[in-house]
């Protein structure tokens, strides 16, 4: 009986699979060279998937660039039951030879044709080598830059040809680099020394790389005066580099230093204009990043547009826990700075287990928008990353609007008055207790807005408040408490100095250098940089 | 039979009688019914991020066996203790785990230096230790086995990878400070040297725990890479710097192709936590991959999310020693008939049983396991493509071969030598020698 059974199952698995190969065989006929090659990926490891690469991107196929960029991206799928090799988009599931739109049951019913970094080296290299005679000048400028890596991959007759064809200047030079890396290789003497003279002075990494190979092989041959010529080109580009380097650490200097403002500001406005010690601090900078996160949650497809909603909605939620721990708690201690040191940091602890209940211990994860990713480019050796450049630009605009609201609004008058002297604005008519919540709440708020900006820098955890609670005591206290003008000067001054110390020293030394530095400093100057002077000072 | 005797009893005795009865039955019961598993992970804290999912996994590894029966007829009970990631707390809930609740195998600790702080305890009271962690090796207790990657099992082979299959000449060995990264960099600089490679083409940095500006190192390695020679990132950042520094790296737009990462603390549970797009195609060496295709690996990673109630859970390679350790110690127990430290630890040796990406896991006599090495890259969903395994199963070896102090240390916990640090030239044991026995 059993074996009756196994043999109609048998019978039935037999005539299914034959139906399905010739339904395969239909669809998959593999018509072209590309299209053979493909179905041999499918079935490739690593190593063999290595040779069949090489022999794709010489394939002479109108499909053999959207090939290759759909393998590099990897977007390269096949469907396992008949091996018809797709794409998968973002959306949908084309077919890649016949443009077919493919409905799936499961997502378990493709297979991904993968890709390792060797292989993506080989795509992109051929990408370029068909890339460069397109249309698109953008699209030519960056293959000829890829073609920077791998100039031996390229023959010198289309090489010559796509310079022939070239009018963009800015491609063309970078072809000419391309050449000046192939001639590096040329048997002739002086075809050698003039590719060196065409390099001199680029400061593509590549090019720098490729003069490093050239003097290494030089050396060994004894081709004394093409080692000197190389070596003077790469002096020549060092100290470029040089010059560049001194600019992009003040660069990391100033973000870090705008980092620093944008945790202290808030600070600033508690510790240095009310008199608060206040240990929460980092906290209301968490809180920011926390709504940051829920904001994104709740508008999870505009990503871009998030932070600009999250600003707002960061500074009411930690502005708003911030007027509830005055109104509750530390009011009630003013005068009292142990109390209030010991109240706030007990508020601080009770903020993160709430955040740990409510969230989960683990970070979460706070998206960066397209439009902060990426770098601005100065030239081939100086990149500027956006969100840096953002972030000190933001930090700059937080410290002029406080500086306005203290400056040039009542609020920010009845603030100064009632710091300065309490009994005279209160007979003056101000209400003295909702202008100190207030002012709480606006240098909570504050800090909220920085949790925004370091949401894109760093972990979004239960944790991350005490990370930045010393930095903004130190920078306060360095740059003169009650002094915004002392604030931002010091965080610079802090950044910078951080900044030019730690490629000598590590960063864990340039850290505790920084340090013994203010505890020097403070000893010297107790009141920071920017003492306030006169009856003020004896407010602070 | 108890009923019987019973029922021959007034109603009134039947009453009293009966209660006694259970009573002392469920007493005895606890006393010799049930076999104590201590679970030692922080569950609050820095390292509650993940230790966390370990307790889980050991939880989760009861329960199974539980249902299976137990062992030797008896059930399994956990004892679950949170030594809060507080160094000094672990020694002490080690010693309430061994003394007070008379556990008789303890599953726990993530750092070394935990691991460091629990040794003296266990060793003193005779407490029978599983650590599931990779770390630096260069240790060899009687009373731990360790079922993570020794330096040999992890470190060393990714550097082969780097140099035979992406034909790396320059290396940039970045970590966190403290012993893990310290000793592993100093076993891979003495081996790339061993290698050929020049003091030149090494670079090593250091950054602080949760380090979170990496502008400058990130900088630093674009530029160490500009010099001709193809350069990698190897990797000992441990814990939630990770993240700033893959967003570093991205920004900078360090790409896999030109300056391939490899890194031995980052797994699938620290990728969950961001958008791994921008980082596809750098690497991570490890025993195990979630993505790793087995029968075993399908049926764990399903009792998982079943357990735990969430399909999005990742696993990761701590767990899988953790699965390894806790089903070598339970055939162990019945293979020894008993769950007595010694008898279960004689039992280990040379045990076997399946690991999760479908080969065997033996228990060595210097406590170290045979597994398998993988090397993945990092795919946009934050899961791993296994693009190189070793052979065969590689075993663990405690004491390095590439630092002259240890290269001539073996371990060996069985007759003749039973010695944990036992010099093969000078053919005598420097210390570390079996006290139970």
């Amino acid at each position: 009986m059993l074996s009756v059974f196994r043999q109609v199952m048998l019978y039935l698995a037999v005539l299914c699979c034959a139906v399905n190969a010739h339904a395969a065989a239909d669809s998959m006929k593999p018509d072209t060279e590309l299209h053979a090659l493909a179905q041999q990926l499918i079935d490739a490891g690593f190593r063999e998937k290595k040779a069949l690469t090489e022999a794709l991107v010489e394939i002479n196929d109108p499909k053999t660039l959207e090939f290759s960029q759909v393998m590099v991206n990897g977007d390269l799928y096949y469907r396992k039951d008949d091996r018809v090799v797709v794409i998968k988009g973002e959306d949908k599931i084309t077919s890649f030879f016949n443009g077919e739109v493919i409905e799936i049951a499961s997502s378990r019913d493709i297979k991904k044709i993968s890709v390792n970094n060797s292989l993506r080296t080989i795509l992109r290299s051929g990408i370029a080598r068909l890339q460069i005679f397109s249309p698109v000048a953008s699209v030519r400028k960056q293959a000829a830059v890829n073609l920077l890596k791998s100039a031996d991959d390229i023959d010198s007759v289309t090489l010559s040809r796509a310079m022939a064809e070239e009018k963009n200047s800015e491609v063309k030079d970078i072809l000419s680099l391309v050449q000046g890396i192939k001639s590096l290789e040329s048997g002739d003497s002086a075809t050698r020394l003039a590719g060196i003279d065409a390099l001199a002075g680029s400061l593509y990494p590549d090019v720098r790389g490729a003069l490093a190979n050239f003097v290494r092989a030089a050396e060994s041959d004894g081709r004394a005066s093409e080692v000197k010529a190389a070596t003077d080109a790469l002096e020549k580009i060092e100290d470029l580099l040089r010059v560049n380097a001194v600019i992009e650490n003040l660069y990391f200097g100033l973000a870090l230093g705008a980092v620093l403002l944008l945790a202290a500001i808030g600070l600033a406005i508690t510790f240095g204009v009310m008199g608060v010690i206040n240990m929460a601090h980092g906290e209301m900078i968490m809180l920011g990043a926390y709504t940051t996160y829920v904001v994104q949650q709740l508008m999870p497809d505009h990503i871009g547009l998030s932070l600009a909603v999250a600003i707002p909605a960061a500074f009411l939620v930690s502005g708003l826990v911030g007027v509830a721990i005055e109104r509750g708690v530390i009011r009630h201690l003013y005068g009292r700075p142990l109390e209030t040191l010991l109240a706030t940091f007990g508020i601080s602890l009770v903020l993160q287990q709430a955040v740990r209940s409510i969230f989960s211990p683990l970070n979460r994860e706070v998206a960066t928008p397209d439009w902060m990713a990426g770098t601005f480019m100065i030239n081939p050796a100086l990149e500027l990353t956006y969100n840096r450049l953002y972030i000190i630009i933001f930090s700059l605009v937080v410290l002029a609007l406080l500086a306005l609201v203290l400056k040039r609004t009542l609020f920010g008058l009845q603030m100064r008055a009632v710091t300065m002297n309490r009994p005279m604005a209160s007979s003056m008519g101000i209400r003295t207790g909702w202008v100190d919540a207030l002012t709480f709440g606006l240098g909570s708020g504050i800090a909220g807005i920085a949790g925004v900006a370091l949401s894109q820098l760093t972990n979004v955890g239960p944790n991350m408040g005490q990370a930045y609670i010393i930095d903004s005591f130190m920078v306060v206290v360095f740059g003169g408490v009650g002094n915004l003008w002392g604030t931002l000067v010091g965080a610079m001054s802090l950044g910078v100095v951080n900044k030019l110390l730690e490629p000598w020293a590590g960063a864990v030394v340039a850290k505790i250098l920084v340090l013994v530095f203010i505890i020097l400093f403070i000893q010297k100057r107790p009141r920071g940089l920017f003492a306030l002077k006169g009856r003020a000072a004896d407010m602070g | 039979m108890k009923k019987t005797d019973l029922n021959a009893l007034g109603k009134v005795t039947k009453f009293i009688g009966m209660t006694a009865l259970a009573a002392g039955v469920s007493l005895a019961h606890a006393a010799d019914d049930t076999i104590k598993v201590g679970v030692l992970h922080s569950l609050s804290g820095t390292m509650a991020i993940s230790e966390t999912t370990l307790k889980d996994t050991v939880l989760m590894m009861v329960e199974e066996q539980n249902k299976k029966g137990g062992l030797l007829g008896k059930k399994l009970e956990a004892v679950v203790v949170d030594p809060a990631s507080n160094w000094p707390l672990f020694a002490e809930k080690t010693r309430e785990l061994l003394e007070k609740e008379d556990v008789d195998v303890i599953f726990g600790c993530w750092t070394s230096v935990s691991r460091k702080s629990v040794l003296p305890v266990v060793e003193e009271l005779n407490g029978l230790l599983f650590y599931p962690v990779q770390y630096e090796g260069e240790e060899s207790s009687y009373n731990v086995f360790y079922t993570g990657a020794a330096p040999n099992q992890q470190a060393i082979p990714a550097v082969d990878y780097l140099i035979n299959d992406l034909g790396v000449e320059r290396f940039v060995l970045a970590g966190t400070d403290y012993v893990y990264p310290r000793t592993t960099n100093k076993i891979l600089e003495s081996y790339l040297k061993s290698k050929g490679v020049d003091a030149k083409d090494i670079m090593i940095n250091y950054t602080p725990f949760g380090h979170s500006d990496w502008q400058t190192i990130v900088s630093d390695v674009k530029k160490f890479g500009s010099a001709g020679k193809k350069t990698a990132v190897v990797s000992t950042i441990n814990g939630d710097a990770n993240v700033p520094f893959y967003k570093e790296l991205a920004n900078q737009g360090v790409k896999s192709e030109d300056i391939p990462v490899v890194a031995f603390s980052v797994g699938e549970e620290e990728l969950s936590g961001f958008d791994t797009a921008p980082l596809v195609g750098h690497l991570a060496a490890w025993n195990y991959f979630q993505s790793a295709e087995s029968d075993q690996n399908e049926e764990f990673i399903e009792q998982w999310h079943k357990y735990i109630g969430s399909e999005k859970r990742v696993t990761n390679d701590p767990m899988e020693a953790t699965y390894i350790g806790f089903n070598m110690w339970a055939k162990a127990v019945e293979k020894a008939g008993s769950e007595e430290v010694d008898k279960v630890r004689t039992a280990m040796y040379g045990i076997e049983v399946p690991n999760l990406t479908g080969g065997t896991a033996v228990m060595n006599v210097n406590h170290h396991l045979s597994k398998p090495v993988l090397i993945g890259e990092i795919q946009e969903d934050g899961q791993f493509e296994i693009v190189w395994a070793t052979d065969e199963e590689v075993p663990g070896d405690a004491w390095t071969d590439y630092l002259p102090e240890s290269k001539n240390l073996i371990s060996d916990w069985t007759a003749p030598v039973n010695c944990g640090n036992y010099n093969t030239v000078t053919k005598s044991c420097g210390g570390a020698v079996a006290t139970g026995e």
